[in-house]
């Protein structure tokens, strides 16, 4: 108790986003080592769901599951052992706008399918019944501090259990009369897979708690109007020190307006 | 398996739901076996079901300086703080411990989306939001938990849970996390959860909604009734509380908790409810306790044909005779995200009055049903002073459980 830093490591990694499909070939615009291309992303295309299954996922399932078992294959966990934490700022921006829409014109038409898909946590389970993964499953959302906060809920996990942990980071792309008051411009996905103990070979990382506005580090010029898409990309300066494997210390909102951040030095 | 944990302190609790508005308005209606339940007349269009509906939520507007925040799910929030005294609770906590180690943890389920629903029907000629949605902070399934840590002057970890029907309950497993990490000194746990076209014609496209008022664990059972609820809690480590507390039994523990997934499917629960157990073991262990020294169950309960027969055939072969089990959905409906923390105040009721409710509205139970399940009210075992123990089950789409384990602490 009281211990007020945590340590863990991550071992795992899965990023997809416009331009960046994976974490291997993103280090090299993350390092600034390689600008970042104008690119469409394609409609991810997670491995775990058969191909009738990925033509009916909604968007917000193929994008976080597809990053979900990135990071799983290369921590080499099974993901059916792994309690998860499903964070995303708006969950699936299409079907609460199809909702919304339906009911405005026919309530009754509504289709169970989509209301049932709907909930925030349905990327979650999705996920834990492709993996047959019993564990706890949570989806949690923050604003603008989703990323922080959902990163924090899910190193709490894995210190308390014990147990390596996914985190999945997602946004999807705003639609219809909503985009005016949802800002998300593209889709934006990563995951961690979360191990409580220092591990060789992966990035350690400590974690504290602190008061007040985050310092920015710096991100390279070509990923500047990436940042500003999505709330997962909130990710990014993370990722990008992550990608240069040099000791760092980076800070992430995790309340609103700068109330709270996590202060995270990472070592190798 | 998880380790055994240590209690945290409850300092403060409060629900409104359509039963009654704070503690004791709960408590007698739980006593008089009284129904929160009335007709639909909320829906935009026609619908016929019963709903558990909190009067007068149109008329309390929020206070100007929060009215960016204004949706039914946030004035029900606003209504349900004031009750019981929670807003002076929780400003007690906050000057003891400092605003910046207060959490905030709630559950919802549909958040304002009531609202978003408004703004697409009311769009402009030109198909946009009108310039008063427009400068809303409603349009986000966050905006229950942001609008309550503004309200409240916190400014600790501030996160939404959104698991369909468990959220309000796993709220409790993270504030333990929290607590026990020592990353807050308190933290207000809860959830919200309003009326809204989706969910009511959501549950009603799915063949969910019964068109009279629910019958948990009935045998001719045939779907759920919706509700809407607010509750809050204030959760502190046991060794620290102290000077917060006011007008609560100071014997009341969060004592263990489980969470898991079913594995099985979007919207109907793992046939041998193996989730649902897994979620049970996992809160017994973590308060070290055997299943019959439980005294009461607060079921997950909905009335829905698949629900209930899965969670009275688990409980029927997971617990002793002695156990006593129900469902108080007949009282509130189904409060959906809101279910968990609504669910464990009334269980904090229970356990204060000593007094277990039998399910309302129910004639005849399921022959599923073990004896655990009551219809009439009881009282419960042993005198007053001895230590009470319950459990609250909450069971969501996306086969996502949770069990919280409560106590009463002995008093004598």
């Amino acid at each position: 108790m009281n211990a007020r830093i945590l340590e863990f490591t991550i071992e795992g990694i899965g990023l997809c986003a416009p331009g960046l499909p994976d974490w291997d070939s993103a280090r090299a615009p993350l390092r600034g080592e390689r600008a970042l291309g104008a690119a469409d992303m394609q409609r991810p295309s997670p491995a775990l769901l058969s191909p009738n299954e990925r033509r009916r996922a909604p968007d917000s399932v193929l994008l976080a599951l597809a990053v979900a078992e990135q990071a799983c294959a290369m921590a080499g966990r099974d993901p059916r052992t792994l309690p998860n934490v499903f964070a995303s700022a708006y969950g699936d921006l299409a079907i609460n706008d199809y909702l919304c829409a339906e009911l405005a014109r026919a309530p009754l038409d509504l289709s169970p399918t989509k209301f049932h898909n709907s909930v925030h946590n349905a990327p979650a389970g999705y996920w834990t019944i492709a993996t047959g993964c019993m564990a706890s499953s949570s989806a949690v959302s923050a604003g603008a501090a989703t990323f922080g906060a959902g990163l924090l809920e899910a190193v709490l996990i894995a210190n308390r259990e014990a147990a390596q942990t996914l985190l999945v980071v997602f946004d999807t792309t705003t639609k219809g009369p909503l985009s005016e008051v949802v800002h998300a411009r593209a889709a934006f996905a990563m995951a961690f897979v979360i191990s409580p103990k220092a591990s060789p070979g992966g990035y350690v990382v400590r974690l504290g708690l602190e008061v007040g506005v985050p310092e920015l580090a710096p991100l390279p010029e070509s990923l500047h109007d990436l940042q500003t898409t999505s709330p997962a990309a909130a990710s990014l300066p993370l990722l990008a020190a992550l990608a240069r494997r040099e000791p760092a210390a980076v800070d992430v909102a995790a309340g609103p307006e700068g109330t709270c951040r996590l202060h995270l030095e990472i070592s190798f | 398996m998880p380790d055994r944990i240590a209690s945290a302190s409850i300092t403060a609790y409060t629900a409104t739901c359509a039963a009654g508005r704070g503690r004791e308005a709960i408590a007698a209606a739980l006593k008089a076996r009284s129904t929160g339940l009335t007709a639909n007349t909320f829906t935009s269009q026609s619908l016929k079901c019963f709903i558990g509906r909190v009067a007068g939520l149109e008329d309390a507007a929020l206070p100007a300086e929060l009215s960016a925040y204004d949706a039914r799910n946030q004035r029900l929030a606003w209504l349900g703080l004031r009750e019981d005294g929670f807003t002076e609770h929780a400003a007690a906590a906050r000057e003891r411990y400092g605003a910046d180690r207060v959490a905030v943890v709630l559950g919802t389920s549909t958040s304002s989306i009531g609202e978003t629903e408004l703004a697409y029907r009311t769009l402009g000629e030109d198909g946009r939001f009108t310039p008063a949605q427009r400068e809303k902070r409603v349009h986000e399934p966050h905006s229950l938990s942001a609008f309550v840590q503004v309200a409240l002057g916190l400014r600790g970890p501030c996160l939404t849970v959104a698991t369909a029907c468990s959220s309000s309950a796993k709220v409790f497993a993270s504030a333990e996390r929290l607590l026990h990490a020592g990353l807050a000194d308190a933290v207000l746990v809860g959830g919200v959860d309003t009326l809204c076209d989706s969910v009511l014609f959501g549950f009603n496209s799915l063949g969910l909604v019964s068109d009279e008022p629910c019958r948990p664990f009935d045998r001719d059972r045939n779907g759920l009734s919706l509700g809407e609820a607010a509750g809050f809690a204030l959760l502190e480590r046991a060794a620290q509380e102290g000077a917060s507390r006011q007008g609560v039994d100071r014997h009341l523990r969060l004592i263990g908790y489980g969470e898991s997934s079913d594995a099985h499917h979007m919207s109907s629960p793992h046939p041998q409810g193996l989730g649902a157990e897994h979620a049970i073991d996992d809160a017994l262990v973590r308060a070290g306790l055997d299943a019959g020294q439980v005294d009461y169950i607060n079921c997950h309960g909905t009335a829905s044909r698949a629900n209930d027969e899965v969670e009275a055939a688990v409980i029927a072969r997971r617990f002793s005779a002695r156990t006593r089990a129900s469902s108080t959905k007949g009282w509130t409906g189904h409060t959906l995200g809101a279910a968990g923390i609504l669910e464990a105040v009334i269980t904090l009721i229970s356990l204060e009055d000593g007094l277990i409710p039998g399910c309302l509205n129910t004639r005849v139970l399921d022959p599923v049903c073990g004896p655990q399940f009551i219809l009439d009210n009881e009282k419960f075992p042993g005198d007053g002073g001895a230590r009470r123990i319950a459990l609250s089950n909450s069971f969501g789409f996306g086969g996502n459980n949770c069990c919280l384990a409560f106590a009463r602490e002995a008093t004598t």
